[in-house]
This record gives structure tokens, sequence and C-alpha cells, in this order.
């Protein structure tokens, strides 16, 4: 057992936190309030080689492992989780689907570019009508012989415009279920794909969600991840690395609201001395403290699984659960300790809350999350 | 061309500064250590300065004096773009010490631009510079802003009372930074953090010296008086406070 962090490690979550504190801080509270995308907070985050950080470098990839990730993404949902999600969709989703299940020349062509940051990828599941339950796909991938004929609407996809490389899950055999299902490589230019318009969400409202339509879209065959009728394991395995991902903004998103909490109760005063000194707000800090540190420990420990090459699925889907609600708890706590002021956007705890609120819903909302814990407990 | 960066170990600039045994020993517990920030500016110049010139600048060393718990701040230099460090195993113990040291690892090796900070952002001794110039017979340029390559020499420019000086100078030199001589301290990326764990680490023994200063104790920096806050509409006020409390004016 071994709490410490190595020099890499620690190096990597000092550099995010200059990053997110030098690059994004700055504007943040107006790209939240106009809904700007970070085009240059991405680009930055490109040069520091946070897209791919995980991926072999032999594919252009930092080689980094998971718990340097967790930290990375800690420190960046601090401050702006609209930039943490594009880095959590790209390296949990996207590329390391790529990297997992596809092919050499899939890699070559999409890996490459995605892992060095020259592309943005966007991972196509959720549809209007299948989100909790991704089994239901509507959308068709029609196979034609050499390609496949993609129709149907996707919904709610995170980088839709901003990306190049599009993941998408679509159903090829509709009477074999969940097995029939494919995930498909697609260039987000070919003919046929129609954006919606942004969607005007509560939070992360500078990361850019649309619906995605497909009108006959024509993809040649060799763009399918895996074996015919993968696509659903596929998007799940997928998920499993995704929610340590998103685990890791709630939890940043927590801890941010808390550094400014803290911050804040010992700078206001109220009767004469300062707020911290009232037990109330104390005792808040450190329910706040504890819950973080459990948080910090799920992210880390499913983190660890996942470099040792051990199961992780049932730690990740704790993780992303806890974190998750537990963000919600603490940023509506760090707006609490900063009363009148905390509910204005200056102070950045009310902004924290209404992201905090999006890791509840997205990649497995906290009930799915509980049916993945409960069916681990009670299996045989 | 060779450059050699001088970088210190420091506090973190955020640190609370406490001290032990009557205050006579600075307490390091807790304490996050940096590069010291005019050095890292310093390193980020001379990063910029290969890469604006390739072939020109072939190699950045970098240079620390300290024990062995210095070394997570050289492997940071590493990893922001440094190719290979020296450390000099001493906890020096003041400004003398530091550039008589320093002066012995550069008679050793050819370095052609000798760039070091004009103050540590702990003891802020703004000495080291200077000593090591004379120690070496080299020439220095102190408060340098700016520096690049210009033919066969180096144009420099450092801030003066109301304008600036626009130096030319020819190696070996030694360059004593200021903030502005690079934008931002550069934040190191993926791969050189990869790369920082297997790039050179030179471990060097120090050269005996003999101290001519001791501290004998230190003091702390008068408490801040509390903030007074004066209704906007008191002018009056103001004015007395200003005049007979603060007596600035
Ligand atoms: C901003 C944003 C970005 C997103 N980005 C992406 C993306 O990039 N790619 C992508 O594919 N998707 C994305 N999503 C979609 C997201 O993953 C889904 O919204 C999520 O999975 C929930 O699906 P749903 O919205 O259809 O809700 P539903 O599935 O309809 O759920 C409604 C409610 O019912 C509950 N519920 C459903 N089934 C059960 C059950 N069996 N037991 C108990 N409770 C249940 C849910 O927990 C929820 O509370 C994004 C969503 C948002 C809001």
């Amino acid at each position: 057992m071994n709490f410490e962090f190595s020099e890499e490690q620690k190096m990597i979550q000092q550099a995010a936190k200059d990053f997110a504190e030098r690059e994004l801080l700055h504007d943040v509270i107006e790209r939240d309030e106009k809904a700007i995308f970070p085009t240059e907070g991405i680009k930055k985050l490109v040069e520091l080689g946070f897209l791919g950080m995980m991926t072999d470098p032999k594919w252009g990839g930092g080689g980094m492992d998971t718990v340097s990730y967790v930290l990375a993404m800690e420190e960046i949902s601090k401050v702006d989780s609209s930039v943490a999600v594009v880095m959590s969709v790209c390296n949990s989703l996207v590329i390391w689907g790529l990297e997992t299940y596809g092919n050499d020349a899939q890699k070559e062509k999409y890996l490459r570019p995605l892992a060095t940051g020259q592309k943005i990828g966007a991972f196509l599941l959720s549809e209007p009508e299948a989100g909790s339950d991704a089994t239901s796909q509507r959308t068709i991938a029609e196979d034609k012989g050499d390609h496949y004929l993609i129709n149907g609407t996707k919904n709610w996809i995170t980088n839709a415009n901003s990306a190049s490389t599009y993941i998408v899950i679509a159903q090829t055999y509709p009477d074999k279920k969940h097995k029939g299902i494919n995930a498909i490589i697609v260039d987000k230019n070919t003919p046929g794909i129609t954006l919606g318009p942004h969607e005007k969400k509560m939070g992360m409202r500078s990361s850019d969600t649309h619906s995605v339509m497909f009108n006959d879209v024509k993809v040649p065959k060799e763009n399918r991840i895996g074996e015919d009728g993968f696509g659903f394991t596929f998007a799940m395995k997928t998920l499993d690395g995704g929610r340590i991902g998103i685990a890791s903004q709630a939890l940043g998103i927590a801890s941010g609201a808390f550094e400014r909490a803290v911050k804040y109760s010992k700078e206001r005063k109220a009767f004469g001395t300062e707020i911290s000194n009232h037990q109330a707000i104390a005792f808040k800090l450190a329910d706040m403290a504890v819950k973080i540190e459990n948080g910090r420990n799920l992210c880390l420990k499913a983190a660890w699984l996942k470099d040792q090459h051990l199961p992780y699925g049932f730690a990740s889907a704790m993780a992303k659960q806890y974190c998750a609600d537990m963000a919600m708890e603490v940023t509506t706590e760090a707006v609490q300790v900063h009363g009148g002021y905390g509910y204005v956007a200056e102070y950045h705890v009310e902004r924290l809350m209404r992201e905090a609120k999006l890791t509840q819903i997205y990649e497995g909302t906290s009930e799915v999350q509980k049916i993945v814990i409960s069916r681990t407990i009670l299996k045989d | 061309m060779k450059i050699l960066v001088c970088i210190s170990n420091v506090p973190d600039t955020t640190t609370k500064i406490k001290f032990l045994n009557n205050n006579t020993t600075f307490d390091s517990a807790g304490v996050q250590w940096i590069i010291n920030p005019w050095d890292e500016l310093a390193l980020t110049r001379a990063i910029e300065l290969k890469e604006a010139h390739a072939g020109a600048i072939e190699n950045i060393t970098v240079v620390n004096i300290g024990p062995p718990t210095t070394e997570p701040t050289i492997r940071k230099a590493l990893a922001i773009g440094a190719d290979n460090a020296i450390r000099i195993n001493l906890d020096p113990k003041d400004a003398y010490s530091v550039a008589l040291q320093l002066s012995e690892i550069i008679k050793k090796d050819s370095f052609d631009i000798i760039l070091c900070g004009i103050e540590s952002s702990d003891y802020n001794g703004t000495s080291v510079g200077g000593m090591l110039s004379e120690l070496l017979d080299y020439p220095s340029v102190s408060a340098v802003s700016f520096i690049d390559i210009d033919g066969d020499q180096l144009k420099l420019k450092r801030e003066i009372d109301g304008g600036q000086e626009i130096i030319g100078i020819s190696t070996p030199f030694i360059g004593i930074v200021q903030k502005g001589i690079a934008k931002d301290a550069r934040i190191p990326n993926m791969r050189g953090i990869m790369m920082a764990k297997t790039k050179p680490l030179q471990v060097v023994e120090p050269v005996s010296t003999d101290l001519y200063t001791d501290f004998v104790s230190f003091d702390y920096p008068k408490a801040k008086a509390a903030c007074k806050k004066v209704d906007p509409e008191n002018v009056k006020e103001l004015v007395n406070l200003l005049h007979n409390e603060a007596k600035v004016i």
C-alpha cells in the first residue's frame, strides 16, 4: 500500500493546475455566460499533450497512467469543466476505444491525429429515445456490402461541432437486439450529417452539445470497430473507463468549490468574527473535506485498478456515482458558505454547482451507476 | 552555443514562512519547492532561443547547488525543456558559496551563455550573478529583460530609468535576468515530463570553500496593520488618516 504519488504524477498535477489557472480562469465566467467554445484553451490543452495523455507514445500519445489522468482532470475541473469534458470524452471514450479495439489501419488513420490532438473526437451513443437504456438504438447502420448506410438521430453529443472524428453506435441487426449493434468511425464531414442547434444548457455552457442527424450517410465497412455486432460491448467497456474521467471531473468541481469556500470563510466576517469561526460553517467545511477525500480515493482506486490491468468497472461505477452526488452536495454547501455572494457569477461557486448537476446525468446517471453496482454485488 | 541556466530551489511563493530554534533555522516542513521564478523565466527564454535558432543553440544545461532533495525541482527543469542537468551536492550557506561552486562547474565545461535570475525569491540576495562574473572574469549584464541572437553576437535589453538600454555582447558572458525575459514560465508538457526521467542528471561533489558569512537569526516582517474602512462620503477623515496616521501625504 502506497499513497504517495510519483514525481511525474506530481508534475502532471502541477502542470494541469498551472494550465487551468493561467489559461482558463480569466475568461471562464464570460465563456459560460455567452456559451463560447474554449478554442484557445483547447489549443493550449493540445500543446501540453493532455489530449491523448494515456495513449501509447507509438501512436503519438503521452504514455501516462490513469492515476495521472485523474490528477489532471481534477485540477482542470476545479476551474472549467467545459474544457475538462473535452479532455474526458477524447481520452476515455474516443481515444481509449480506438486504441483498445481498433485495428492498426484505423489507428494510423484516426487514432494518431486524435492522440496528438490535431483532431477532436466525439462519442455518439445517446438518442432521443435511448439514454439510460442504450440497447434500444434506433439509429440504423445498414450493411450494404462494402459500406454501411447510416440513418438516425443522436442526442446530446458533446464536441459534436468541434470534433472531426465521430464514433457512432448504431444498430445493424435489429432482431439481434444489442448483439446487432456496431461501433463505426465516421468522419464528421461525410455528406448527410447535419447538426441541430447548440443546446442551451444549465451548466458546462461553453462545451458544444448538439444533436446529430444522419441521413443516408455512407461509411466504408473498414470503419467498423471490432467484429460484426461488437458495438454494444464496445460502448459499455468504453464507458467503464469514461466513468473514471467523469468521476474525476465531479471530484474537481467539488474540490474547486471547497477551496473557494475555505478561502471565503476565512475572509468574510459576520458577528464580529470570520465566518469560519462559527461552528456551523466550520463543520460544513469538515463534512465537505471528508466527502472529497472519499471521492478522491474512489477515483484513484479505480484508476489504479485500470493501470494494473485488473477489472475496474465496479470501482469506476462507484467512483462516478459517489463523486457526482458528492459534487452536487459539496457545491450546494459551497454556495451556502458564500451566502448571497455564492449566488452570483463572480464567485464561481454557483457555476460549479450547475456543472456538478451534469455529472449526475451523463455517461450513465447516478441511478444507472447504482444498477451497475447493485448487479455486481448481487451477482450469483 | 551552449547555455547554462542556474536554478535555485525555493519555497513556493505562497508558503507561510516559519522559523525554528529561536528563529535560527527555516522550518521546511510541508513546504512545496519550486524553481526560483526568475530562473524559470530564464530557462523558458533559453528554450525559446533554442527553438527559434535551430542549430545555433546546441544544448541547454541547468545547474543547481543543493542536497538530493532538490532533484524534483531539477527534473521539472528537464521536463520544461533543458537537455541535461548538474547538481552540486551541497546545501549552500550563502551567495559566495553558490557563486564559487558555479564558477568551478563553468571552468570545467565551456558554456557560452550563462543565465541566472537577478534574485531568488527566498533570500533575495541579488549577488550571485555579479560574484560569478568576478570569479570567472566574464562580462556580465544585469537586469536583462530581453535576449536574442543577433549574428555572431547576442542582443540584450535592460531596463534603465525612463527607458531601455540595448546592448550587443559576445560570448561568453553572464546574463542576470529579470522578469520580462520571457512572458510566462513554460508549463511542461506530457512528452517533456516523460522524457525528463531519462535525461542525464549529473551529481558533482562541491569544492571546499571558506564561509565568510553566518546567519545569526531571522526576523519576521512587521505584521500588516489592520485594514481601516472609511465611509466614502467622509473624505476629510480619509485625508486625515493618510496624513497623520499613514503619513503618506
Ligand atoms: C450536456 C450533455 C452532454 C452529453 N454528452 C453525451 C455524449 O457526448 N454522447 C452520448 O452518447 N451521450 C451524451 N449525453 C447523454 C447522456 O449520457 C444521457 O442524457 C444519459 O445517459 C441519460 O439518458 P436520458 O437523458 O435519455 O435519460 P433517461 O434514460 O430517460 O432517464 C430519465 C431518468 O430516469 C432514470 N432511469 C432510467 N432508467 C432507469 C432504471 N432502469 N432504473 C432507475 N432509474 C432509471 C434516470 O436515471 C433518469 O433519472 C449527454 C447529455 C448531456 C445532458
